[in-house]
């Protein structure tokens, strides 16, 4: 499983996406930023589905820290505080459960498909 | 205003009839004062509040202490900008008691993000209680690094094991600190772990039945709100082991609101946070800090109120959720 995490901090908007194209592997295609909210402790939406390469971004919009964690496989991101983005490209095809390790309540899901 | 009212009751019919009248205000900026006369914790009252009297007369072996939680020193988003400022008032309000309590429990987010900073600002503060030892247990929020270093730094004895549980004594009454917030799996809710759960047993093993008991841990240890994760996913094997035990009190932080509720000789309580409050269980869409007018946030919280009411059976849980 190849993996390309990026903490996007408190980037603007505008900055993210031209970091993202920048750190994007040449055989991942433009799929269009998909962005992830969470917003009142809920990833929305909870289920996406991706082409291979594309960068997932989660945005915390929650007063409180949350933080990312694979269900099943080894991943995590930093703490999000408010406001803050974590963005990751997910390189190869298949489905990626993960959580809230703050709020494991907190549940959603990655599909990532060949094309 | 804003009021929460709880009533539980016990059956005197098991013999609980000792454990008389627990009732409690909690006030955001306060601690909530304990006192343990022959052996069984009674809640006092707020800190602060008339109702808040010195332990009852001179019964031996008879102390009080406190309780404070949630403390969230790093927070400073609307709900609550000066969070130093609110646990510097429960500070002042622990320290203005006329009897001073012999030593304080904190059950947890000390800290917001887990921060050196933060904890230094904690521990400043914190170091201005006039009480004697102060005994923590971690939130989730106090262990952000995974490993729980700097929290266990700080607070963790050296005699803690695993992730940082361990137990003492203080004038007969024997004292779990659980952690409850390291390690959860995906869907779960707060987790004990089976090495804290074999730990528990055996250190509870050999002990008389009549050795009254008071459970410390962060997430509450009773399923409060599966859906917000307030509960403890394997927490009904320590009970388990607690249940041969005449008196078991368990104080919980988490949830930042007053709830109470007794299962046979088990009481359950959860503390006020310092910080800031939280909803009542599905009264909002999610359990993130309730926002109030910043001159109104110690009176609204400070009107929270519960009352234990032993006598009859069954136990009665009565809540009136916050409205904010």
């Amino acid at each position: 499983m190849t993996i390309v995490r990026r903490m996007a901090g408190a980037l603007p908007g505008a900055a993210l996406a031209l970091a993202l194209l920048a750190a994007a592997p040449p055989q991942a295609r433009a799929a269009g930023p998909v962005e992830i909210r969470i917003d009142n402790f809920t990833f929305n939406p909870p289920v996406i589905t991706v082409p291979k390469g594309t960068a997932v971004t989660w945005l915390n919009a929650d007063d409180i820290p949350h933080k990312l964690a694979g269900s099943d496989r080894p991943w995590k991101s930093p703490v999000l505080d408010t406001d803050q983005r974590f963005s990751m490209t997910f390189a190869e095809p298949g489905t990626y459960p993960y959580f809230c390790s703050l709020h494991p309540h907190m549940t959603g899901t990655v599909v990532v498909t060949a094309e | 205003m804003t009021r929460i009212e709880k009533a539980s009751r016990t059956d005197q019919e098991q013999g609980l009839s000792r454990r008389t009248a627990l009732s409690c205000m909690a006030w955001v900026g306060t601690g909530v004062l304990w006192t343990v006369a022959g052996g069984v914790p009674r809640s006092l009252g707020l800190i602060g509040d008339a109702a808040a009297a010195p332990p009852g007369g001179s019964t031996p072996n008879s102390f009080t202490f406190v309780q404070v939680s949630d403390s969230h020193i790093g927070f400073n988003k609307e709900a609550n900008p000066d969070v130093g400022a609110t646990l510097r008032a429960a500070i002042d309000g622990v320290n203005a008691l006329p009897v001073r309590p012999a030593f304080a429990v904190h059950t947890g987010d000390v800290t917001h993000l887990s921060k050196p900073e933060e904890f230094d600002t904690a521990a400043q503060l914190l170091g201005g209680l006039k009480t004697g030892a102060l005994h923590v247990v971690p939130g989730e929020h106090d262990v952000l690094d995974d490993t729980a270093t700097a929290f266990r730094e700080r607070y963790a004895p050296r005699d803690a094991r695993g992730n940082g549980w361990y137990s003492f004594d203080e004038a007969g009454v024997h004292f779990l600190a659980l952690v409850n917030v390291m390690d959860l799996k995906a869907g779960g809710l707060g987790n004990l772990g089976e090495e804290q759960l074999a730990w528990l047993e055996d250190d509870l093993r050999g002990r008389a039945d009549s050795t009254p008991i008071v459970v410390l841990a962060h997430i509450p240890l009773w399923s409060v709100y599966p859906e917000w994760g307030w509960g403890t996913a394997d927490s009904e094997r320590a009970l388990a082991a607690l249940r041969r035990f005449g008196s078991v009190t368990v104080l919980n932080g988490h949830i930042h609101q007053v709830m109470q509720k007794v299962e046979g000789r088990i009481a359950f309580h959860t503390a006020m946070s310092t910080a800031f409050p939280q909803p009542a269980p599905g009264s909002a869409p999610s359990p993130g800090p309730m926002k109030v007018p910043a001159d109104q946030l110690r009176r609204m919280l400070g009107v929270s109120r519960v009352e234990y009411v032993p006598g009859t059976a069954p136990l009665a849980l009565v809540d009136t959720p916050l409205i904010g």
